[in-house]
Formats: structure tokens, C-alpha cells, sequence
């Protein structure tokens, strides 16, 4: 009641606190999934697009947007980002940060060891490479995506784990509180977390019921192959497998096809020939699974600490995805080799997918896949290989091909190498744990999968109890907390009485963690180079240096390393000198002044550069510049010495001198912008000009150090420069006049 | 177990197969194989889905896991957590909910056991 009145400013940060606010009383405002509304024929600025969605009402467009009018254009396929850094109240924002970067399926990892959990965690536990999923933690994860779908404008699809030993349970829990996508795999249960495998397909198929009846999208685990086999590529046919086996049994259990999504991982990576591998692979998969969605992940099995490295590999799994299809892209963090992800590189990821998706927008319409050659004599070995796997699982029967060790085999099937994951179907945790129903077997709720002896004549199941819970939301029991120490409250009082609301300290994944990168390079062979960098990092007074990243440019030449460090201090925002901005005045305000007072300006760029590009956007009416608003300027073009361009000014009887200096090494521009006010003073018209200088290294400060009146640096526009023009004429005017007068008011 | 690929020899009887016709028979590969399981599904449960069922019914994760904890422990898991917490609330006359909360707290089982006819 009323949740809804509660908005979010893009000023302020999201309160978390106002977040865990009354949360017994939430409710989601919807359930299920929601994909984008593809426009195909979509115009944005100058451009017109094929695969893209409507665009956010509030975003963070790509840097180069601001060449393109700002454009941010949203591809057609729903972007997953992944977060998982244990304390859900720190995530919060980093999933506000992710969607305003055009993510719209936020997926939350787990705890460690959750799977093995035999029933419901509850309260907000502080978890290990993800967090505890609890209700707690899911209602207030929902409320905030509420708040930050609307701040965006586009839904957000919330997305968690309905695996392990109590996947019923958690389906029921995900139902309930609106969750709009869940992993459901019986085989990651059997494979990787080594439960018992009739426990898990029995209850896989209770969960995969409840997630039917709340239209949740299923996505399942046959990813998890390619990340652990030890030749992934090796495992096509298997992955197949795996998928086919997911998809009947859901389809079985009532899950429609448009529910179901395979987690599909293109296999390889460079330095193998990717694409020879990975598109057959995709091909075959949609081929095959025409009917299903297709999940693209990412491939992370060969990611190192090379984050330049995993973003090219994921560029190419990009690629395979718009050559192909895919209806959510997933996106891996690059540092997903180093550490739990940080921040800023779920934004990375996200960002990647959309850039790469965006400029390949429209690549399918110019090309075809070959009729003959190797892409359909692969896709066709491929899928016979996946047959024959299944031939030879049906002979067996399922359970005892795993006993076998049939899957996660690194030999190309029918090849086995018996290096696969063997279990045994009567062991594993939880076995023995199923039981028969018996013939009075019945349980009064909706939606429940198997044998129900209810009595006749009722019109639901739950008319038995007045209503279950997905007919009556008033029955759930919300528990808020069970552990007073280890919960969200604790910790929140804890970060703000080391960190008060006026200091700021760096962050990569909680409030405060003060983490900070130190990017190095040192001429020495690796050995010596890291160490030397985690004494650098000691010395600048980084606690707990580690290196996490090394690239060796030669053995002997020099080694690249990144260490991360504490930072052991906090700053305090509200003692930090900030310039105040420069004034910009209006187009027209500009225009009328200079009508009355025409200006002229002399201009180039000084000392021994050809650069031009800067300048002529400060001068030229077509870039915006100043000329635009009726300044005469006199440019004087490229390599100008500083004296020529004092020289011009005095000869056209100009207001201002404006240098340009671009590309800088050894303090030349400092220099040049020193020998300009000297020039002036020297020849007595230090008084008649407007000094001002700009480039990519100019500041302000480093201008009026040198003696100029101004300096403009990068993202400078024609109306800052025209600004301070007409505000620094009007200056020297006033004071010419007061000079004139007798007595000034000082 | 370990043997080398014989893939050429195993795919003769695939090699007639139209692109079609090998989909197909993938697919149903896959539903013949799942069909056993689906029907393990069908006739059993665990102690994770006689839970849901009490979530379900309107009790919090904590009485559940009791119950159903004390239910397996007697056996009774067969017969359906939710079945049980109804039949003890018409053996008690009193309200589902009440009736679960006895039930979690380990009182009336016996009871109930001796109406259902059960021995342990």
C-alpha cells in the first residue's frame, strides 16, 4: 500500500535504508518475464536501425554518443549482468549504475555452498562470492529494481538460482515475490554440486512447475560444461545433450517452449580460430532449438586477469550472436579471472554488449551463411554427434550414463578420454531422501506437479485451505531477521560510523572497501617487476598490495602489472576546493553583445604543430564556434611562432589572442603559453588583449599560472570560449571606464 | 571409460537422414529419455517439496522445516506434509494454521499417526 510513492532522483543516491522500509508490506507489482519491444525500423539522429528497442528515458550513452547527438541506442535483445559481491545493499547500486548502462535482466549469484542447503535461508546474512538468497534480501532487491525500472523506464528483469536442495522451496519463495527468471537444471545439481541425482530431478520437477505458473523464464546450466571440461570445444555434442534433456523434461513438467532458454556458450577462444568453431555450433544449437530462446553467454573458460584479453573474446561472442540470434545476452564481467566482479566492470560488460550489438545492428541483412563448404558440413556432424550421444544415454538409461562418467568428458563424442563426472545414482547429498507418494498422497495448494489424491469436486486445490498462497498473498510469512549480528542493519551502522556521510573513499564492491588499482609499467622481466610494484604500492601507503594482473611486453624489455591496494584514508568532500565552473551565457545573449561591441580575434596554433582539428572547432559557425556568433576571427593556421601571432594582433587591431596547443611533450605547452604573456608584456599590449590558450592539456589554473587570461581544455565548445570573451570584454570595458573616472569606489 | 572415436562407423544408420528427419529423431531421443524421469517425478517427493507445499499453505520456512522434519522421521512423507497438517486439524477440530504449529512444535504425533493407521 503506497510502496509506489517513493521515486528516485538521478541527483541522489539510492537510500537503502528507505529501501528495507515497511518491506513485510511489499508488494511486487508484477511477475514473470518481460522482453523488449524490437522496433525494426527504428530512427535515432541521422541513423535508422534494424535490432534495436526503444530507447531509456534516463541513461549513460556510449562516449561517443556526444558525436552523434546523444543518441543511445538500445538493442533489441534483453542484456544480463551479473552481480554477486556478497552484501546485497551495496549491490543495489551497482545494479542502479548497470541499468542506466542498458542492463535489463539483473542476475544475482549465490552464496557459496547455498545449493547444499536443505531448506530456507531467511534475514541478510553477509554471503561469499555472491549472497544468501532469502526473502528478505529478494523483496528489497525487487523493491529497489522497482524504483530504478521506472527511473530508467524500461522493466527489469530480476533473475537468481532455483537449484540445489531446495528448489522447490525457492521456486515457491521466487513465485511469490515476483522474480522473473530463475537457472533450473537438474543435471548442474547432479554434474557440479554432486546431489543426489533422483532428488534432483524430482524436485526439479515441482520447481519447474511453480516457475511455469508465474511465467518465470527458465535458464538452464549446460554452460557450466563449457567452463569446466578441460577441451571445451570438445563438448558440443554433449552441450546438446544437455539442453534436450533440460528442455523435454521442462516442457513434460507444463513449461512452454517461449519460457524455456538455453545457456549457450560459444566453445572456443582465440588463439584457436573461434569462429570455425563457434559459429557451427551456433548454428547447429538454433537450428535444433528453433523453438526455444537462446541465453548467449560468454565464454570464460580461457579468462585470465587479462581484462583487454576477455573483452576481444566477448566482442567475438558478440559477433556470433548477431550473425546468429540471441534473446538475452549475457554479459561476464572482464575481471571475472581476477576477483568477485567490481562495479565498474559490470558497467565494462554491459557496455561492451551494447556497443558491439549496436554497430553490428543491420549485419545479417547484408550477409548469408554459404549453402555448402565447412559451416553446414559442421552443423550437421555436430547434431549427428549430439544424436548418437542421445542414442547411447537412451540405451543406458540417464541415471546410469552418469554413473559412467558419460558427461563433462573431454573427448569429442563418441571419443571418451574418461576423464568425465562420474556420480553414483544412489549417493550424493541428499540420497535416499525421495520417497514414493503414497495413494492418499495429497497436498492442497496450486500448482503442484505429480500424483494428488485430492477430493473430487473442487474447483482449485487450494479451496481445501481457503486459499494457498499464490491465490492469497496475505498468507506468506515474511520473516525480517534470525541472526542479530550477522544482518544488513549491523552492517549499514558499522560502514557509517567508519565512513560519516561527508567522507568519501574508494569502492569496487562495498561502502568503503577503499580498493584502488595502481596500472604499472616497468622495464624489468616479470619477477622483478612484480615485486618492485607491490613495493611501489607499499610505499605509495597501499594496504594489502596484490598484483592482479601481469602482461609481459618482452621478457626482458618490461612487464605491464596492475596491483590493487587499500586505500587507507578517507577524504572529506566537504573541505575539497573545486574551480567553479566557467560562466556560459546564452546564444542570443552572446550575439546581442557582440553586435554592439564587434570582436576580433587572432588564432592558431602555436609552436611546431599541425594539429588544427581543436581550433577550427572553437572558430568554424559549422562546428558551433565563435565565428557563429559574430566574433571575427583572423586564424592564422598551423606552426604559427608566438610572436607572429602578437604581431598579427597588433596589426589588426584585434581584443583577443587565442593559441592553440595541442600535442605537448617536455612542457611545450606551458612554455608557449608563458612566451605569449611575455611577448605582450614585452611589446606593451599586454593590457589590449584577451590572452587565451587551449588544448588537451590546458587547464585553467595552468593558464592564469603562465600569465593568460583563460585556458580551455578538453570538451571545450565555441560558446565557453565565446563566453568568457564577451565576459572579459565587458570586464576591461568597465574597468577602461572606471579608469577614466576620478574616484573609484575601492 | 575410455575408447576411441568410432564415429564414421556409428553414424551410417544417420547418414540417410534429411536435416529434418535427424531433428526429429533428436527430439525424440530426448523425450524418450526424460520419460522415466518424468514419471520418478511424477510418483515421489522430498523433503524440499513437502515444504513447498507448506510455504504454500501459509506457514513460514522455519515451522516448515519442522514439520517435515518430524514427518520423515515417522515416515509419513508419503502421505503428504499438507495432508498431514489437515488431518490433524480435523482430528484436534481446530484451524490448519493452529494445527501446523502443534505439529511443528512436535506435539500430536503420535496421535495423528495412530488415527492414520501408521506403525513405527
Amino acid at each position: 500500500m503506497g510502496e509506489q510513492n517513493h521515486t528516485l532522483n538521478p541527483n541522489e543516491k539510492l537510500d537503502v535504508k528507505e529501501i528495507l522500509t515497511d518491506l513485510e508490506n511489499y508488494r511486487p507489482r508484477r511477475s514473470g518475464w518481460t522482453w523488449r519491444k524490437p522496433d525494426p525500423d527504428q530512427k535515432l539522429g541521422p541513423f535508422e536501425y534494424k535490432q534495436t528497442s526503444a530507447p531509456l528515458k534516463r541513461s549513460v550513452p556510449l562516449p561517443a554518443s556526444k558525436y552523434f547527438g546523444g543518441i543511445d541506442p538500445q538493442p533489441d535483445c534483453v542484456i544480463t549482468t551479473e552481480i554477486a559481491s556478497g552484501r546485497f545493499e551495496d549491490d543495489l547500486r551497482r545494479m542502479r549504475m548497470a541499468a542506466w548502462h542498458g542492463a535489463d535482466h539483473i542476475m544475482v549469484i549465490r552464496t557459496t555452498g547455498q545449493s547444499h542447503i536443505d531448506g530456507l535461508l531467511e534475514g541478510t546474512p553477509e554471503g561469499v562470492g555472491g549472497i544468501p538468497i532469502t526473502r528478505k534480501q529478494v523483496r528489497a532487491t525487487r523493491k529497489a529494481l522497482d524504483l530504478i525500472e521506472d527511473e530508467v523506464g524500461r522493466p527489469i528483469n530480476f533473475h537468481s538460482y532455483i537449484s540445489g536442495v531446495a528448489g522447490p522451496e525457492i521456486a515457491v519463495m521466487f513465485a511469490e515475490e515476483g522474480v522473473n527468471g530463475a537457472h533450473q537444471d537438474p543435471q548442474y545439481n547432479v554434474l557440479y554440486r554432486n546431489i543426489n541425482m533422483q532428488r534432483s530431478f524430482v524436485d526439479a520437477a515441482v520447481a519447474k512447475k511453480i516457475m511455469a505458473s508465474s511465467h518465470m523464464l527458465q535458464i538452464d546450466g549446460a554452460h557450466n560444461a563449457n567452463a569446466t571440461a578441460r577441451e571445451a570445444w570438445k563438448v558440443m555434442p554433449e552441450l546438446l545433450v544437455q539442453h534436450a534433456i533440460n528442455c523435454a523434461f521442462s516442457e513434460m513438467v507444463g513449461m512452454k517452449k517461449e519460457n524455456i532458454a538455453l545457456s549457450s556458450v560459444p566453445p572456443t577462444a582465440p588463439p584457436a580460430p573461434a569462429l570455425s568453431y563457434d559459429l557451427p555450433y551456433a548454428v547447429c544449437l538454433r537450428w535444433l532449438f528453433s523453438d526455444y530462446k537462446v541465453r548467449a553467454q560468454q565464454n570464460t573458460r580461457y579468462i585470465e586477469s587479462d581484462t583487454r584479453e576477455a573483452t576481444v573474446t566477448h566482442v567475438l561472442n558478440l559477433l556470433v550472436s548477431r550473425l546468429t540470434t540471441a534473446d538475452v545476452q549475457s554479459t561476464i564481467t572482464p575481471d571475472e579471472g581476477r576477483n568477485v566482479p567490481w562495479h565498474y566492470n559490470n558497467v565494462a560488460a554491459v557496455e561492451t554488449a551494447k556497443q558491439a550489438l549496436v554497430g553490428m545492428d543491420g549485419l545479417k541483412d547484408m550477409l548469408e551463411f554459404k549453402k555448402d563448404g565447412p559451416l553446414p558440413r559442421q552443423v550437421r556432424e555436430i547434431a549427428e554427434r549430439a544424436v548418437l550421444f542421445l542414442e547411447e544415454i537412451k540405451e543406458k538409461g540417464y541415471f546410469n550414463a552418469v554413473h559412467e562418467g558419460f558427461f563433462v568428458d573431454s573427448g569429442l563424442y563418441p571419443e571418451r578420454k574418461g576423464d568425465g563426472i562420474s556420480r553414483d545414482p544412489n549417493g550424493g547429498i541428499a540420497a535416499g531422501s525421495i520417497v514414493e507418494r503414497e495413494k492418499d498422497y495429497m497436498a492442497p495448494v496450486c500448482e503442484h506437479f505429480g500424483y494428488n489424491n485430492l477430493p473430487k469436486g473442487l474447483s482449485k486445490p487450494c479451496d481445501l485451505i481457503g486459499g494457498c498462497t499464490f491465490c492469497d498473498r496475505d498468507k506468506i510469512v515474511y520473516i525480517d531477521e534470525l541472526d542479530p549480528e550477522d544482518n544488513v542493519e549491523v552492517r549499514i551502522r558499522k560502514v557509517e560510523q567508519e565512513l560519516p556521510e561527508n567522507m568519501i573513499k574508494p569502492e569496487v564492491q562495498w561502502k568503503g572497501d577503499g580498493y584502488i588499482t595502481l596500472t604499472i609499467f616497468l622495464p624489468e622481466e616479470e619477477e622483478i617487476a612484480e615485486y618492485a610494484s607491490l613495493e611501489i604500492a607499499k610505499k605509495l601507503g597501499l594496504h594489502e598490495p596484490e598484483v592482479i594482473h601481469k602482461g609481459i611486453m618482452h621478457p626482458s624489455e618490461g612487464t605491464l602489472v596492475e596491483v590493487k591496494g587499500i586505500v587507507p584514508f578517507a577524504i572529506d568532500k566537504t573541505a575539497l576546493v573545486i574551480p567553479e565552473k566557467p560562466k556560459i551565457l546564452s546564444e542570443d545573449e552572446i550575439r546581442d553583445y557582440i553586435a554592439k561591441n564587434p570582436m576580433k580575434v587572432v588564432c592558431g596554433t602555436v609552436g611546431e604543430d599541425e594539429h588544427s582539428v581543436g581550433m577550427r572547432e572553437i572558430i568554424d559557425i559549422k562546428h558551433g564556434g565563435i565565428e557563429g556568433f559574430g566574433i571575427k576571427a583572423v586564424y592564422l593556421g598551423t606552426s604559427v611562432p608566438v610572436e607572429k601571432m602578437v604581431d598579427a594582433a597588433i596589426e589588426e587591431d584585434a581584443d583577443a589572442i587565442l593559441i592553440s596547443t595541442i600535442i605537448s611533450h617536455a612542457d611545450i605547452h606551458r612554455k608557449n603559453m608563458e612566451r605569449l604573456a611575455q611577448i605582450c608584456e614585452e611589446k606593451g599590449v599586454r593590457d589590449k588583449f584577451i590572452l587565451v590558450a587551449g588544448g588537451t592539456q590546458v587547464t585553467n589554473d595552468l593558464a592564469l599560472e603562465a600569465g593568460l587570461d583563460a585556458g580551455f581544455g578538453r570538451g571545450t565548445k565555441g560558446i565557453h570560449v565565446a563566453s568568457f570573451l564577451v565576459e572579459k570584454h565587458k570586464e576591461l570595458k568597465a574597468k577602461r571606464t572606471g579608469e577614466g573616472n576620478t574616484v573609484d569606489e575601492d | 571409460m575410455q575408447r576411441p572415436s568410432d564415429f564414421e562407423e556409428r553414424r551410417k544408420h544417420l547418414e540417410s537422414l534429411s536435416d529434418d528427419q535427424l531433428k526429429d529423431r533428436f527430439w525424440e531421443l530426448a523425450r524418450e529419455i526424460v520419460e522415466p524421469l518424468y514419471d520418478l517425478a511424477y510418483t515421489h517427493t522430498s523433503p524440499s517439496i513437502e515444504r513447498s507445499v507448506l510455504l504454500r499453505m501459509g506457514f513460514s520456512s522455519l515451522e516448515a522445516q519442522a514439520i517435515v522434519s518430524a514427518a520423515e522421521k515417522r515416515m509419513l512423507l508419503g502421505k503428504g506434509a499438507g495432508n498431514l497438517v489437515l488431518k490433524y486439524a480435523d482430528l484436534k477440530n481446530m484451524d490448519y494454521i493452529s494445527a501446523g504449529r502443534h505439529l511443528a512444535e512436535n506435539q500430536g504425533w503420535d496421535e495423528l499417526q495412530q488415527t492414520l493407521g501408521g506403525t513405527v
